[in-house]
Formats: structure tokens, C-alpha cells, sequence
């Protein structure tokens, strides 16, 4: 995301600004959408919306590295939330997780290395009456079994 | 005018989600088309109906027949027999059930459990959450009408004060005296704030609330602004809630088209706006300080206290912080009076308790019960027994900030003052029910992680003590922990409850104090034999470290 993408960032965070305003209560919901449309918060967006809202740029980045859902860094293609809180651990979460690690060989937060699959782990995504739950971009995964996974991420292909 | 002849609901709770929900209801739509009844019969996802034992269910009203399990290629035959030709399809009935229709009702108990009674719940799983309509036709605004046309701020507050509310966010404060409280602060504007963070882990019975029955909890917001002086109010909804925003959204839109939100509600002069400010991912943000900073565009650290929000809260003013439950007990309280509410559940702890109940348990899912009712009826009765026959070992109630209760505490009643007699925090309502082949030294090391990864940094205990404490349970459950491990668990957890600036990471301390104390012999073996006794820890060499 450079110089090549610059104008659609602009954009991207124009509208948003738009729709919440400038003042500081919207901060959170614009650098939401902008995360959302973008698939993550490049430093195009962190700096014009700084410059839209007047919020000192230290200040923008430290409330968008807070928040789990937002993203500094770039993302891959697909991601996989895997919720490791205790009501998905106890009935099986553990066997998903190892299931998760023997098909990405991935550590949490990691992308691979062809930009495919970002793998995330999560606290609680409030689905956890179909504990294990697992999370591929909005697609929820629940009661999963650990020999489903390789299925499941075939999805993606 | 169309004039519905059919109601069909399709029950939305997670567990439905997962076997289908979503397809039976498009195949209903579909069929119901194809037999060109779409102008008498409505269809909607209503969230949880409050069975749990075979999902998905169509309910067909006004029969009020239910279907269930239903898979989407049932659709065809139920719309053609009972939609079409009106003949119950008695092959796809759900089978009878000693509950019987509805939840709470457990008539040989005497004196908790009156009659068959949801309070909250009560329209969740039977109205359209879509349809402000079939709101009001079920008493909905009725509560609303009555405080701003009947009542002065001051008797709404009296009626909650005396009904005996405690809050059911986790602390069960006396609700009737926060209310007082953001009263009497000096300073305009006031604001109401609603607490749909919910990130607890376990804890879905608020969203399912946000879900069935927005309406409720916009309502009581309404009387709330009305009793403390406020004319604005923000429902606070955790980030990844996106059906419930939407719900809520649009059920504000409908509200205001209505007149019961906005200018001069019921002709009484007064006014009241509510925005919605979704999260963005972040469990502490449940902290009403937190929560406060996080609306105002900033990090989500929780401030220090005193001063507390109902003088000092959103931009500095008088601020009232419910949770979606506490409100949603509001407008039946209102409508019915205090002295019909405390009919319900124990007399220090009224009413009722919505409950998540999760893990080794035949059925999972919500419930709302009489408060005072016991661990063992909970799994029991709702839970129809532990799975696979296997023993009860522990349960965790609040989700990960509550406490870890041994079997010898499952005839405990769960209420505010028994539960803390023992020693045990009731929490937010969800019930972790755990079986012999779960090690508690495994559990507390996941819990740890929960509260490393989201403590928001801010206070050393807190910080380091929840990192330290997970590093010495993971070497426990590797098999490479020492006798000296123990007490310095006791020293942070010590630190942790006493040194830290908010609720996370006092909780953190609770099940490293818990399984010291309950379950001592179980964490020694790990170290003295270096065995994980229930075979789940890293050292049996089952399974590979998770994060
Ligand atoms: C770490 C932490 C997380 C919390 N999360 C929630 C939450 O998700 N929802 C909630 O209603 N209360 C939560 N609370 C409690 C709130 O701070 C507050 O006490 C509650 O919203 C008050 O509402 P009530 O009086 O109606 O219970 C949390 C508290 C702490 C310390
Ligand atoms: S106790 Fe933990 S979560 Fe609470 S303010 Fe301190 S560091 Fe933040
Ligand atoms: S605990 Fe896994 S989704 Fe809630």
C-alpha cells in the first residue's frame, strides 16, 4: 500500500470522516471503517486523518495500536481468529489449535509468507455456545473438530 | 394492509446459527413465496427461544407449535402442511419436555422459584426484534408511559430502589442507589450509558438481550434519562456485536419515528437522544472508566477512582453505567411494581439471573432463572447432566474474572450474599462447567493469558504481576515448576488484589487464589511428580504448548 494505492486511502478516510465529523468522540469509529475498508490502517490514513481532525499523529497511532480490531500493519489475504479463552479451551480448543499449527506452521500475529493467511489468536468472540470457535475473515467456524481444519482452510483456496 | 395471518420464528442463538438457522430461513422465505402466502405470513430470526435441546426451532404462531431440530430440506414439507394446508406437521414437532415451554419453572421448589417466570427474556425467542410493533403489543412502552405520565423521577427511583436491583454487570450494586446518586450529582448534562461491551469470556446473554429484544433496553434508557436528569444516552456495544448494532440501529430509528425517543416523549416535555458507539476490540473497555474514556476517542485505560462516574463520568459530567441486564429488568419492575418483582428470586438478591451455561454439559446455552437457585440444579436440570456421564469437577462462574468453585460449593444458592459468604464472585453470569478430565493448573494458566493479553498496561501489579503468573503456571504445566513457584503465586496474586487500579487485575488474582486453595493437592503433583493428574497439561505429552 503506497503511492500506487495514496488516492483511494484518501478517500477512504474523506468519506469516513464524513460520516462520524471531526470531533474527537469520532475518532474511534472512523479509524473502524477506514480499518475495515482497508483491511488494515496504512500510514496515509493514520496522517490525513491527523490532519482532518486535529489530534496529534502520536496520539492517533497509540488509540489505533490499542484496539484488537484495528491493524497498523498490513494484513494477509485471509484471517484466522482463533479464540483460546478458557470456555473454548475446555471442550477441545486446544486439539483446533494444534490442528491450526500442523497445516500454517504459523505463531500467533504472523502472516505467511505468501500474504495469504494472517493468523490471530483472540480472547472470547462471544460465540462460545459452539465453543471451539474459529473465525476465517466473517465467517464463524463453531463445535469444530481439529481433523475439519484442513477442510475448512481449503475453503480459501 | 397486509393482514398477517401466520407468525413464523426461527430461533438465532449461537447453537442454531452453527446447525443452519440462517438457511432454514431463507428456504422459508422461499417456500413461502412459492405458495404466494408472503402477504399473510412473516418470517424472522428471533434469537434465543429459550430451549436448548432441539435446535433449530420454528415456532409457528398463533398455534405456537414448535418445530424441531428442523434442516433446511424440512422447509418444503413444514410451509406446505402447516402454512399451506394449515395441518400441524406433527413429524417435525420437537419432543415434550418436562420445562415445558418456557425457562425458570421448577414448581417443587419452593419459595426462589414461584411460577413459571422470565423477566428478561420474557419476549426474546417470541417477538420480531425487527418490528417495534410486535414490541408494543407485547406491553411494550407501557413501562415508558407510565414513569414520564404518571410518576416523578423521584418515585421511579424509589420503585428501583425498592424493588431491590442489584446491578448484573459483575458487582451487584444496589441499582436504585446509583441511580440516586447520578441524581443528586451537581453539574448538566447528565448521560445514561448502556454496557454492551461484554467480552467476558463465556458472557453472550447480553448480546442475545441486544438481539431478541432491543426495544427493552432502549425503553429502560429512557426511564433511566428520565429518573436522573438526563437527556442523552449511548449504548456502548462491543465492536464484534455486528447483528446486535444493527438491531439496535434500527430499532432506534423506529423508536424515534414513533415519538418514544426524541422531543417531548408522551407529550411530557421531556427529550431524550440515544447514539450508538460500537468498540473496537478491547475487553477492558467493559470497565465503566474505560469504556467512559474509550467513547471520548481515547485509549481504553480505566481511570483512577474515586472520583467515580456518577459524578465525574463522560466528559466530566454525572454519568449513569448500567449493564444491558440491569436495564432490561427496568421496564417489567416499572410496569409491575416493586413489590410484584421481589416475589422473584431471594430477599437480598430479587428477581432473576441470566445465565450463559458453557463446557462439559449435555446442553449449553442461556437461561434465565430465579436467583438462589444452585450449581447442581443448574447442571442438572438445564444442563441435562454432565456429559458423557464424566464427573463434575469445578465450575467457573463469571466468566474469567469470576471464581473457581470446588464440587463441595455446587448446593451453595447462587445469590449476591450467599456466593460472597463463601467467598465466591457471582460475576456477569456465565458458567463454565467442568469435568474430572479438566486440570486446574491448565485452566488458571489459560485464564492468565486472558488477562495478560488484555490488561491495558497501565499499572505495574497488574502488568507484570499477570505476565509473572502466567510464565510460573506454564512451567507448572510443563513439568518443570518448583515447590517455591507456590508462594510466590500467593505474592502476586497478593499484590495483583491489592495494588491494582481496577476490577481486571484484581480478578486476575482469583483463580491463582482459588485453585491454591481448593485444589493445593492437584497443583503439587505437578511439581512434586511432575504428572499433570487429569492428563491435560503440556507434560503428558498430549498435545503441543498453545500461545
Ligand atoms: C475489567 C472489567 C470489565 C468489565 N466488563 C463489563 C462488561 O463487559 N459489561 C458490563 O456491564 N460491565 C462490565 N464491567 C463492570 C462495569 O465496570 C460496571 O460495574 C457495570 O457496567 C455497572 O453496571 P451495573 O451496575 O448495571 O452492573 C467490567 C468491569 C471490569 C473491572
Ligand atoms: S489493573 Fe490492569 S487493566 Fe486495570 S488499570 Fe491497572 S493495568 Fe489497566
Ligand atoms: S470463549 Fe471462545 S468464543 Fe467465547
Amino acid at each position: 500500500m503506497d503511492v500506487r494505492d495514496a488516492p483511494d486511502v484518501l478517500s477512504v478516510v474523506q468519506t469516513a470522516v464524513t460520516r462520524h465529523g471531526t470531533s474527537r468522540e469520532a475518532l474511534i469509529p472512523i479509524l473502524s471503517e477506514v480499518n475495515q475498508a482497508l483491511g488494515y490502517l496504512p500510514t496515509a490514513a493514520l496522517t490525513e486523518i491527523h490532519r482532518l481532525l486535529k489530534v496529534p499523529g502520536s496520539q492517533i497511532f497509540s488509540v489505533a495500536s490499542f484496539y484488537r480490531m484495528l491493524s497498523t500493519k498490513p494484513r494477509g489475504e485471509h484471517v484466522i481468529q482463533f479464540c483460546e479463552s478458557a470456555p473454548c479451551h475446555v471442550v477441545g480448543g486446544r486439539e483446533v489449535w494444534q490442528a491450526l499449527q500442523d497445516a500454517l506452521h504459523l505463531n500467533p500475529g504472523e502472516t505467511s509468507a505468501d500474504g495469504k493467511w494472517t493468523l490471530l489468536t483472540t480472547s472470547c468472540l462471544g460465540i462460545c455456545g459452539v465453543g471451539p470457535v474459529v473465525v476465517i475473515d466473517n465467517d464463524v467456524y463453531g463445535n469444530v473438530e481439529p481433523e475439519q481444519i484442513p477442510e475448512i482452510l481449503a475453503r480459501y483456496a | 394492509m397486509k393482514v398477517i395471518r401466520s407468525m413464523v420464528l426461527v430461533s438465532s442463538d449461537p447453537e442454531s446459527m452453527e446447525r443452519g438457522a440462517q438457511k432454514i430461513y431463507r428456504r422459508l422465505q422461499q417456500e413461502i413465496e412459492k405458495f404466494g402466502l408472503q402477504d399473510e405470513v412473516s418470517v424472522a430470526m428471533v434469537g434465543d427461544v429459550g430451549r436448548h435441546d432441539a435446535l433449530p426451532l420454528v415456532i409457528v404462531y398463533p398455534e405456537a407449535v414448535i418445530y424441531g431440530p428442523v434442516k433446511p430440506d424440512d422447509v418444503p414439507f413444514l410451509v406446505e402442511e402447516h402454512l399451506y394446508k394449515g395441518r400441524i406437521a406433527t413429524r417435525l414437532q420437537a419432543p415434550a419436555r418436562e420445562l415445558s415451554g418456557r425457562i425458570a419453572w421448577l414448581s417443587a421448589r419452593q419459595g426462589t422459584l414461584p411460577a413459571q417466570q422470565r423477566i428478561v427474556l420474557e419476549r426474546t425467542g417470541q417477538i420480531n426484534p425487527d418490528d417495534i410493533e410486535d414490541y408494543i403489543a407485547h406491553d411494550g412502552y407501557v413501562a415508558l408511559g407510565l414513569a414520564l405520565t404518571t410518576m416523578k423521577p423521584e418515585d421511579v427511583i424509589s420503585e428501583i430502589t425498592k424493588s431491590g436491583l442489584r446491578g448484573r454487570g459483575g458487582a451487584g450494586f444496589p441499582t436504585g442507589l446509583k441511580w440516586r446518586f447520578v441524581a443528586q450529582a451537581k453539574g448538566h448534562p447528565k448521560y445514561v450509558i448502556c454496557n454492551a461491551d461484554e467480552s467476558e469470556p463465556g458472557t453472550f446473554k447480553d448480546r442475545l438481550i441486544l438481539e431478541g429484544d432491543p426495544h427493552s433496553v432502549l425503553e429502560a434508557m429512557v426511564i433511566a434519562g428520565y429518573a436522573v436528569g438526563a437527556n442523552e444516552g449511548y449504548i456502548y456495544v462491543r465492536g464484534e456485536y455486528g447483528l446486535a448494532q444493527e438491531r439496535l440501529a434500527r430499532a432506534i430509528a423506529q423508536a424515534k419515528e414513533m415519538g418514544f425517543l426524541g422531543r417531548d416523549i408522551f407529550g411530557s416535555g421531556f427529550d431524550f437522544e440515544i447514539h450508538i458507539h460500537a468498540g473496537a476490540g478491547a475487553y477492558i473497555c467493559g470497565e465503566e472508566t474505560a469504556l467512559i474514556e474509550s467513547i471520548e476517542g481515547k485509549r481504553g485505560e480505566p481511570r483512577a477512582r474515586p472520583p467515580y462516574p456518577t459524578t465525574h463520568g463522560l466528559w466530566g459530567k454525572p454519568t449513569l453505567v448500567n449493564n444491558v441486564e440491569t436495564l432490561a429488568n427496568v421496564p417489567p419492575i416499572i410496569r409491575n411494581g416493586a413489590s410484584w418483582y421481589k416475589q422473584f428470586g431471594t430477599p437480598s438478591s430479587p428477581g432473576t439471573k441470566v445465565y450463559t451455561i458453557l463446557g462439559n454439559v449435555n446442553v449449553t446455552g442461556l437461561i434465565e432463572v430465579p436467583m438462589g437457585i444452585t450449581l447442581r440444579e443448574v447442571i442438572a436440570i438445564y444442563g441435562k447432566g454432565m456429559k458423557g456421564g464424566a464427573a463434575f469437577k469445578l465450575a467457573q462462574t463469571g466468566g474469567s474474572s469470576g471464581s473457581i468453585i470446588p464440587a463441595s460449593l455446587q448446593d451453595t444458592p447462587m445469590d449476591f450474599d450467599s456466593y460472597s459468604r463463601a467467598g465466591v464472585s457471582l460475576g456477569s453470569g456465565a458458567l463454565l462447567i467442568c469435568d474430572e478430565n479438566t486440570c486446574v493448573v491448565d485452566l488458571a494458566r489459560v485464564l492468565l493469558n486472558f488477562f495478560r493479553r488484555e490488561t491495558c498496561g497501565k499499572c505495574t501489579p497488574c502488568r507484570i504481576g499477570t505476565e509473572r503468573a502466567y510464565q510460573i503456571l506454564s512451567s507448572l504445566a510443563e513439568g518443570t515448576g518448583q515447590l517455591s513457584d507456590l508462594d510466590d503465586l500467593q505474592v502476586i496474586a497478593k499484590s495483583m488484589a491489592e495494588l491494582s487500579n481496577c476490577g481486571l487485575g484484581q480478578s486476575a488474582a482469583v483463580p491463582i487464589r482459588d485453585i491454591l486453595k481448593h485444589f493445593s493437592a492437584e497443583v503439587e503433583a505437578h511439581i512434586r511428580l511432575k504428572v499433570c493428574p487429569a492428563g491435560a497439561c503440556p507434560m503428558s505429552g498430549r498435545l503441543a504448548r498453545a500461545a
